[in-house]
């Protein structure tokens, strides 16, 4: 039943990936790989980061051992469900030259169903962002559609917050509260590893049926819940975004931006890691006999010179005014497009920054830097 | 900040916005030096609505697809006409296409000029070089329905009197007694040229209309826009009577790639045309 | 009123300004026209006059050897011509030529100096109003030499 909270003890947590594999989704989780927590296919336990955590700070991410084998015990890294979504390489369509005219073949394959393991809060928010881009607006991406509609999402409560988060300030976490099927909330307590699961959807149901649980007691929840409330008070960071898009349209000159173009080396790691950004190009290329043509859309970031382009050269050719229009994009002329923030505070564009630069950081010495509205 | 007016939809419906559809080249006209006008036909039949001020996407297989606006008339939608500028590698192409040839077309995409809600006022258009092109569509549904509208100024500006588009029909117009046209150019030899030599802002003086029920339709490089805006604003035409058609980087045209932004607007959604009010902030900013 | 200072007082360039002055200026001032083709003055002239153009058209040109005339500017209706009587060396910089037959008002520049000398209030004001004519010129000036229409590729 939808709301129901049950507990699923750590020994039967295959039996969820088993459950769901067998229900034809494509498992995909995090996983240790290069010295990182990435997102990848998973089939067992086993491929799950058990015993690790990530400590992170402004460009700084390092893997450490945990004392206990949780497994959920880090935060996030540098992937983020978005290269599921919305994926870094996809072909459009194909064409065929056919005398003078050509042909398209639409690229019409049917995208994996993917149950996405261990989605937190910020990243859940990231996705509602990324559905109101690709399916709320005049036109709907066909193929950002196709693969959302099928996701079955297990999503995880934070019980520790990382270095660089501020999901509280963001009102995105970390608390999971809707858009999941079931929702974990890890505790390890003595000898005892197990789940508190909240049933988010009837399909999240269907799937745990097929799981053997118990029924949580009310000191479950308790535990549960005080461990939230922990990760929340333990934010690395904090955003003030009170009438942050005024502050933000109205300091479109300011000084602050120089300062962090000396810094910025426009390298677009902010952009790739964002699990929000959802910026593309297209690449139009045709094999050696010219016969056949294809359009690849790619990941693009709006820190490339190539990204504002029009004939005679780039409109947004420094440093300063492509930062500028990453950070007032992302937390003030995102509200005027899509009625949200494109920040969920995940904290990453801080972690993977080479230079560590902060976005709230930033934002902070904007506004002190009007005294009079302060 | 989305303009109010709402674009029509095509009669031909795509079932996805991001594959081009088949047009032939039914006739090649060179404007200038380097600037084309081409007429495609649909090969699957297809009328092509649209809305004047609107553009398209251009594909050529395998070179590249560009934006470029729609230059044809409105109530002639068997045949699509857009006027193309070679300056990079797609334009170049298609510069050189011949009658016959096939380049693949997405759209209509984007706002368009207020020629409906308009209706009953004077209207002052003013062009700049290849500006000309996105408002020949409004230009013709102008004349389609003249006793609509109250007294129209043409004013158009372009670098030398070889740089001009539309020659033949603008001097067509210039003999209608029902729109005062005023053409001038940047420079010119006397032997080749008997009209007005200035940049197009000292045309604005001369355009007779009543401030207070006019409706201004600028495009052409920002610079003349801005300047042109100033003179506007000398003869007393408010911010919000002022429409602007802009030029970014659209790549996708249809509000996914975030490459045509423009402050919290999407050139190739919310724009092309912007009533001016609304991007008054942004406009002339650096880099934005 | 005389029809001259009637002309005057409705022309937008002296609007505004005090009917004294208007008399005054008057006097300096008769009405002139000029054929299509007809040089009103050539580069390198004494600039001794201005003219407030009340219909036709005259073209400013310089000429360049081996490309011969360029225009630079028209001038027609309700344009003023000419402000190098105003500053030193007070010398004409372009050649002005009627395209069609143009008529207008010439001012001398010597007698409107000696009325400016008399009542520098008069001055003041003949001044603030060339200077927006020069400012004009100026902008129009750079706009070209950013070379606005060009494909900057």
């Amino acid at each position: 039943m939808i709301g129901e909270r049950v507990c699923l003890e750590r020994q039967d947590f295959q039996v969820l990936l088993d459950v769901l594999r067998q229900q034809g989704y494509q498992t995909v989780g995090p996983t240790v790989r290069d010295g990182a927590i990435v997102y990848d296919q998973i089939a067992s336990v086993a491929d799950l980061p058990i015993g690790w955590t990530d400590e992170q700070d402004a460009g700084r991410y390092r893997l450490k051992s945990r004392k206990d084998q949780a497994l959920f015990g880090y935060v996030v890294g540098p992937h983020s469900w978005k290269r599921f979504l919305h994926p870094p390489v996809l072909t459009l369509w194909k064409a065929k030259r056919n005398g003078k005219n050509f042909e398209i073949v639409q690229n019409s394959d049917a995208p994996p169903r993917y149950a996405f393991v261990g989605v937190r809060s910020c990243e859940l928010h990231a996705i509602f962002i990324q559905d109101r881009v690709f399916t709320k607006g005049k036109f709907t991406d066909p193929h950002y559609q196709a693969r959302r509609r099928n996701i079955f999402i297990v999503a995880v409560n934070c019980v520790q917050a990382g270095g660089t988060c501020f999901c509280v300030s963001m009102k995105t976490g970390p608390k999971v509260t809707a858009g999941f099927d079931l929702a974990l909330t890890e505790i390890l307590d003595g000898q005892r590893h197990y789940f508190v699961v909240e049933v988010g959807t009837e399909q999240g149901a269907s799937v745990l049926q097929e799981i053997p649980t118990k029924p949580a007691q009310p000191s479950d929840l308790e535990i549960g819940e005080e461990r939230v409330q922990r990760a929340a008070q333990q934010m690395g960071r904090q955003l003030d975004t009170t009438h942050i898009k005024e502050l933000l349209y109205r300091n479109l000159e300011n000084p602050r931006w120089d300062e962090v173009a000396t810094r910025c080396l426009t390298c677009t790691n902010c952009t790739m890691v964002c699990p929000t950004c959802f910026c593309t190009t297209v690449e139009d290329v045709t094999d050696l006999t010219g016969t056949e043509a294809e359009r690849v859309r790619k990941w693009d970031s709006c820190f490339t010179m190539d990204f504002s382009y029009v004939h005679g050269g780039s409109v947004r050719a420094s440093a300063k005014s492509r930062y500028r229009q990453w950070l007032t994009h992302k937390l003030a002329s995102w509200i005027d497009q899509f009625g949200t923030s494109g920040c969920v505070g995940c904290g990453r564009c801080i972690t993977w920054c080479p230079v560590g630069i902060d976005i709230t950081e930033e934002v902070r010495a904007i506004r002190e830097s009007e005294p009079s509205r302060a | 900040m989305a303009v109010t007016l709402k674009p029509q939809t095509a009669l031909a419906v795509q079932t996805d916005p991001m594959v081009p559809l088949p047009y032939q080249v039914q006739r090649v006209r060179r404007e200038t030096s380097d600037t084309f006008t081409l007429e495609l036909r649909s090969l699957n039949g297809e009328r092509f609505s649209f809305a004047p001020g609107q553009f398209n996407m251009l594909y050529l297989f395998g070179v590249g697809e560009v934006p470029i606006s729609i230059s044809g008339d409105p109530a002639h939608p068997e045949i699509l006409v857009h006027t193309v500028r070679a300056v990079g590698t797609v334009t170049k192409a298609i510069c050189k296409l011949k009658r016959g040839d096939i380049l693949g077309v997405r759209g209509p995409f984007g706002s368009s000029w207020p020629v409906e809600e308009t209706r009953g006022n004077d209207l002052i258009i003013v062009a700049g070089g290849v500006g000309l092109a996105p408002l020949r569509p409004a230009i013709y549904h102008v004349l389609n329905h003249r006793g609509e509208y109250g007294r129209v100024a043409l004013l158009y500006g372009a670098r030398t009197p070889n740089d001009m588009l539309y020659k033949k029909e603008l001097t067509e117009w210039r003999g209608r007694f029902d729109i005062q046209v005023e053409v001038t150019v940047d420079a010119a030899r006397p032997d080749e040229w008997r009209g007005n030599v200035g940049v197009v802002t000292t045309l604005i003086p001369r355009a007779q209309f009543d401030p207070y029920h006019v409706t201004a339709l600028v495009c052409g490089p920002e610079i003349m826009m801005r300047f042109t805006i100033l003179e506007l604003h000398k003869r007393d035409l408010r911010d919000d009577h002022i429409y602007i058609s802009m030029e970014r980087n659209m790549k996708c045209a249809v509000g996914f790639c975030g490459h045509c932004q423009y402050g919290p607007n999407f050139m190739c959604k919310d724009g092309p045309v912007f009533r001016f009010d609304r991007v008054k902030e942004l406009f002339g900013k650096r880099e934005i | 009123m005389d029809t001259l200072e009637r002309l005057l007082s409705e022309h937008p360039f002296f609007k505004g300004l005090d009917p004294r002055y208007i008399r005054l200026i008057a006097e300096c001032a008769r009405d002139v026209t000029f054929k299509a083709g007809e040089f009103i003055f050539r580069e390198g002239d004494p600039s001794s006059h201005f003219w407030l153009i009340r219909s036709g058209k005259i073209s400013l040109e310089v000429f360049a050897p081996g490309r011969g005339p360029i225009m630079i500017e028209t001038l027609g209706e309700g344009d003023v011509m000419g402000w190098s009587w105003a500053v030193p060396p007070y010398r004409k910089q372009y050649d002005a030529r009627a395209l069609e037959l143009t008529r207008a008002l010439e001012f001398d520049a010597m007698c409107i100096r000696g009325k400016c000398d008399e009542e520098p209030k008069l001055g003041y004001e003949l001044f603030k109003r060339f200077a927006q004519i020069i400012g004009q010129r100026l902008q129009a000036t750079r706009l070209r030499l950013i070379d606005i229409y060009g494909s900057h590729a």
